[in-house]
């Protein structure tokens, strides 16, 4: 055993038991190795295979030719399929598939199944080629001076170190630094709430008790188009509930409701993911992200999950035409923690 | 000759006075390689990777990397009119539009579950056997990289289509950084090129996952192949294989066919799959807007611990004496605990070797049960990752059975500290258990099951010898011996350096080593073997005194 290195067994701990080599077992020869017959027929059942893979391949372009990727395919109760994408590959597929049947079947019928031994040698390089590779760089070392010019040593060092820094700095405009931009949505005192999905504003008298609605700014339709992107509605995003007033336990700030109306951002201070599944009976709003769940009634307290912050409550009244404003943007920021926040 | 054969022939003659390709093929074209099924996963791996470079560059032609907001007139009729990202609306033109296109993004995202479930099956067989001990530690190293680079890749190509699903998931990755302490915020605004989602986003996602991303894992696969070929294959004991060889069969022709023939077989079954069973349906989901979810939202499996544990951990948030934020329950879930585990999963082959003071080059594969603390370190670590896993699910686990998402909750919470304690202590006995028996069927052979009554009464079980295949595989087991803590101070009186390092040595090494099962040396199984044939041979005397038939398996 070349591994068997002389070994220390009270700090290795290593036991060397007697080794014991059973030979390889005697081969058998397969069917294919002794009958003649029975290897013609696997020669041709590899090839059928191979002939098989071929034809598959013709009926792959006849079907991407002949059917048209709007045709659809009925597969019962696995559900519709795109019958380009279902014909196309089946074809592909099974070419692909007898291929690798056919070389298997060939490796296993015909090809010598006779076990062969190979010896392995110590993975390392030979001591001679360690001494000779040291000696090389030991050689190199001292024609550069590297030890003995300190100088030129250290102002190498130096300037490697300093080297990669603009590669760091280049990146600084990757994006503008954050300021205060987290702690700010388009909310302003006197933002109109109006419908998500239609764009029309509120009147309370629209919302029924137990009611949620998605709402947004009226301005946020012009904002997101002028911005080009989706930021202000990532964070502008409110749901509007109405309960009966006197179920209400606690709000975050004083008169910040209208009739039982409260605004809460839609954004999950867990991580972000936007809610709207709402149980009017409880007034418990729930994340489907990781379930983290907001008592509406009380605060938007968090009453389960991982979120650790309460939903931010945006004040609200009823303009001078009777429809549902902002009193101010959100009073703390919305969305999931960051380090700044506090 | 077939003209085929004679023409690599020439090839490789004109390719030799240029390159010494002959040199290379002389050592390298015979070159065996052992054969076992559980071999073949790392190849599953290798291929679903060649699948996702292949299919992937096919994507590129069409997908457009852009947050540019267009209006959809394509060919799938519910969304036509709906404003979306360009990248959502290439996504669904390489749906509907491109003929084919609907097949190549399915093959795309089935070879990468494909791939990352291999990888991760391929690791536990490596772990299981003791394949990553010397001299194959840093091909552990690159393939514990891969599962996490390939994590990130998959993730980011799952962002790609920019789709509902996938966007949710990428606002949550999005709020992880963000609770990142001091630099979260900046690297949010960094990342995203200002405010989450901004319209940088999916452009830089696309060179990280077509380029960055790829470059690496093919530069990573290259070395990993690399090391295998020159370290030779391991192999599992048995008659014939030692530490010091290699049985089984040539590269050319028979792995030539058999392997290239299964990279055949396993892209065949990706393209299948992608032909009969729809994955990621994303013109189901609609295109991302930030204030949608989807219900029931599930990251692909390779995420799924991750966002299992962040379901479950409490939310404990606070702030420090300068009021900033400290999000632990996002942190120790999503930075911590990961951070920990990939940590101990690519240091493992070191504190093992450090524990066990094995220096040797070890090729004969170990059998799990010859491991038996190891092997239930392994149970340990697949249960703690498989209740995250299952908790990752939790709104689906809860519907299916009934159970409330608390009580979920509060299962995986507790589950997580005592189920995989209690693998492991199962495992381990029953690892032991196993070296046990391996040690009473060399000694005493197998229990035939007949039950013999001699004439004056006596029950005697007819014991069988094992045969010497059996035999080789047990015998191939090498004890390792628990170290011993170094005293205080040596016979000088001077303090042993590095004692208390030492003293943990030896804790561990007992702890993995102290009960193990020793295998019984030839002077034991000689002596055995002694006393039985002594005994069957007194057997046929009685039966033979008495005028008994000699059943045949004493004869034997
Ligand atoms: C280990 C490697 C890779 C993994 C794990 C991976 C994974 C994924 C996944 C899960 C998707 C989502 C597919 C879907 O729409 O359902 C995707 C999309 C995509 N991938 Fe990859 N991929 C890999 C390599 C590549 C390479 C090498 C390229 C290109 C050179 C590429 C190009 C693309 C493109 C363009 C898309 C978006 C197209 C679309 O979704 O319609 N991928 N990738
Ligand atoms: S994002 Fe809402 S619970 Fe996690």
């Amino acid at each position: 055993m070349s591994n068997d290195h002389k070994t220390d067994i009270a700090t290795t701990g290593i036991v060397e038991g007697d080794i014991v080599e059973f030979p390889l077992p005697p081969h058998h020869h397969r069917l294919t190795d002794t009958d003649p017959r029975a290897a013609r027929r696997a020669e041709r059942q590899v090839s059928t295979m191979f002939i098989l893979s071929g034809l598959c391949i013709i009926a792959f372009i006849a079907a991407y030719i002949a059917i048209p990727e709007t045709s659809y395919l009925n597969l019962g109760p696995a559900g519709t399929i795109q019958t380009s994408n279902f014909m196309l590959g089946l074809t592909f597929g099974l070419a692909t598939l007898l291929i690798g049947i056919a070389a298997i079947h060939w490796a296993k019928k015909l090809m010598s199944d006779e076990e062969i031994v190979d010896y392995r040698h110590p993975v390392g390089s030979p001591q001679e080629d360690r001494d000779a590779a040291k000696a090389a760089f030991d050689a190199g070392v001292a024609e550069s001076g590297f030890v003995e010019r300190k100088m030129v040593r250290r102002t190498l060092l130096g300037a490697l170190a300093l080297f990669p820094l603009p590669l760091i700095v280049l990146l600084k405009d990757m994006g503008p630094l954050p300021g205060d931009s987290l702690r700010h949505t388009i909310w302003r005192k006197g933002s109109r709430i109006v419908i998500d999905v239609t764009g029309q504003p509120l009147r309370p008298e629209d919302m029924q008790v137990g009611s949620l609605v998605s709402a947004s700014p009226a301005d946020l339709k012009a904002i997101q188009e002028a911005d080009g992107d989706q930021n202000a509605r990532a964070k502008a995003s409110i749901i509007l509930v109405r309960m009966k007033p006197s179920d209400i336990v606690s709000e975050q700030g004083e008169g910040w409701s209208w009739n039982g109306i409260l605004a809460f951002s839609k954004i999950c201070t867990h991580v972000g993911c936007p809610i709207a599944l709402y149980q009017q009976r409880t007034h418990h709003l729930l994340c489907p992200c990781h379930q983290s769940t907001f008592d509406l009634a009380d605060s938007g307290k968090v009453v389960f999950g991982p979120a650790a912050r309460a939903m931010p409550q945006l004040p609200i009244t009823v303009d001078s035409e009777g429809f549902l404003v902002a009193q101010s943007d959100f009073q703390q920021p919305v969305g999931p923690s960051f380090w700044e926040r506090a | 000759m077939s003209t085929v054969v004679d023409g690599v022939g020439k090839a490789i003659g004109r390719a030799d006075d240029r390159a010494p390709i002959s040199s290379l093929l002389k050592d390298n074209l015979r070159k065996v390689f052992p054969d076992h099924w559980s071999f073949m996963l790392g190849e599953i791996a290798l291929y679903s990777f060649i699948i996702l470079l292949l299919t992937g560059v096919y994507l590129t032609i069409w997908y457009q990397p852009s947050m540019q907001e267009v209006v959809y007139h394509g060919s799938y009729q519910p969304l036509v009119g709906i404003p979306m990202s360009e990248a959502y609306n290439s996504a669904l033109h390489i749906s509907f539009d491109v003929r084919g296109g609907l097949l190549i993004r399915q093959i795309h995202h089935w070879a990468a579950l494909f791939f990352m479930a291999a990888m991760v099956v391929h690791m536990f067989r490596i772990f299981f056997t003791g394949a990553f001990r010397k001299p194959r530690e840093f091909n552990w190293v690159i393939g514990g990289s891969m599962i996490l680079i390939g994590l990130l890749e998959g993730f980011a190509g799952y962002s790609l289509p920019d789709d509902l699903l996938s966007g949710v998931g990428v606002r949550i990755v999005a709020g992880i950084i963000e609770s990142i302490p001091v630099v979260g915020t900046y690297l949010l605004f960094f990342l995203f090129g200002g405010q989450y989602p901004g319209h940088d986003f999916i452009p830089r996602l696309y060179t990280f996952h077509v380029l960055l991303v790829p470059g690496i894992l093919l530069a990573s696969v290259g070395l990993h192949l690399v090391l295998i070929f020159y370290h030779k294959h391991t192999q599992y004991p048995g008659p014939g294989r030692t530490n010091d060889n290699v049985v089984g069969f040539p590269l050319f022709p028979v792995y030539t066919a058999k392997a290239g023939g299964f990279f055949f077989i396993v892209f065949g079954v990706t393209v299948l799959m992608a032909a009969f069973v729809t994955i990621n349906p994303i013109w189901a989901y609609g295109p991302y807007v930030p204030d949608q979810v989807t219900a029931g939202s599930q990251p692909d499996w390779y995420i799924g611990f991750v966002d299992g544990a962040l379901r479950a951990f409490p939310n404990w948030e606070s702030e420090n004496f300068l009021g900033h934020t400290w999000s632990w329950n996002i942190l120790i879930p999503c930075v911590l605990m990961p951070g920990i585990l990939v940590a101990l999963l690519l240091s493992y082959p070191f504190l093992e070797a450090w524990i066990t003071g094995d220096t040797r080059e070890h090729h004969l594969l170990d059998r799990p049960r010859n491991a038996a603390t190891r092997t239930a370190l392994g149970a340990m670590a697949i249960t703690f990752y498989g209740i995250l896993v299952i908790n990752g699910a939790n709104d689906i686990v809860a519907q299916a059975f009934n159970l409330s998402i608390n009580q979920l909750t509060w299962f995986t919470r507790i589950g997580v500290f005592v189920f995989p304690p209690l693998v492991f202590i199962a495992t381990r006995r029953f690892c032991l258990g196993l070296q046990r028996r391996d040690r009473d069927l060399l000694m005493h052979g197998r229990e035939s099951g007949q039950i013999l009554r001699l004439p004056h009464g006596e029950f005697i079980e007819i014991h069988t010898p094992i045969s010497d295949d059996e035999k080789a595989v047990i015998l191939a087991k090498r004890d390792i011996a628990p170290i011993e803590a170094p005293p205080a101070t040596d016979e000088n009186g001077i303090a042993t350096p590095g004692l208390r390092a030492k003293k943990w040595r030896a804790k561990l090494s007992n702890a993995y080593f102290g009960e193990n099962v020793k295998r019984p040396t030839l002077a034991e199984i000689e002596a055995a073997e002694h006393h039985h044939h002594d005994e069957v041979a007194h057997e046929i005397d009685v039966l033979h005194e008495a005028g008994a038939p000699i059943p045949s398996e004493l004869t034997d």
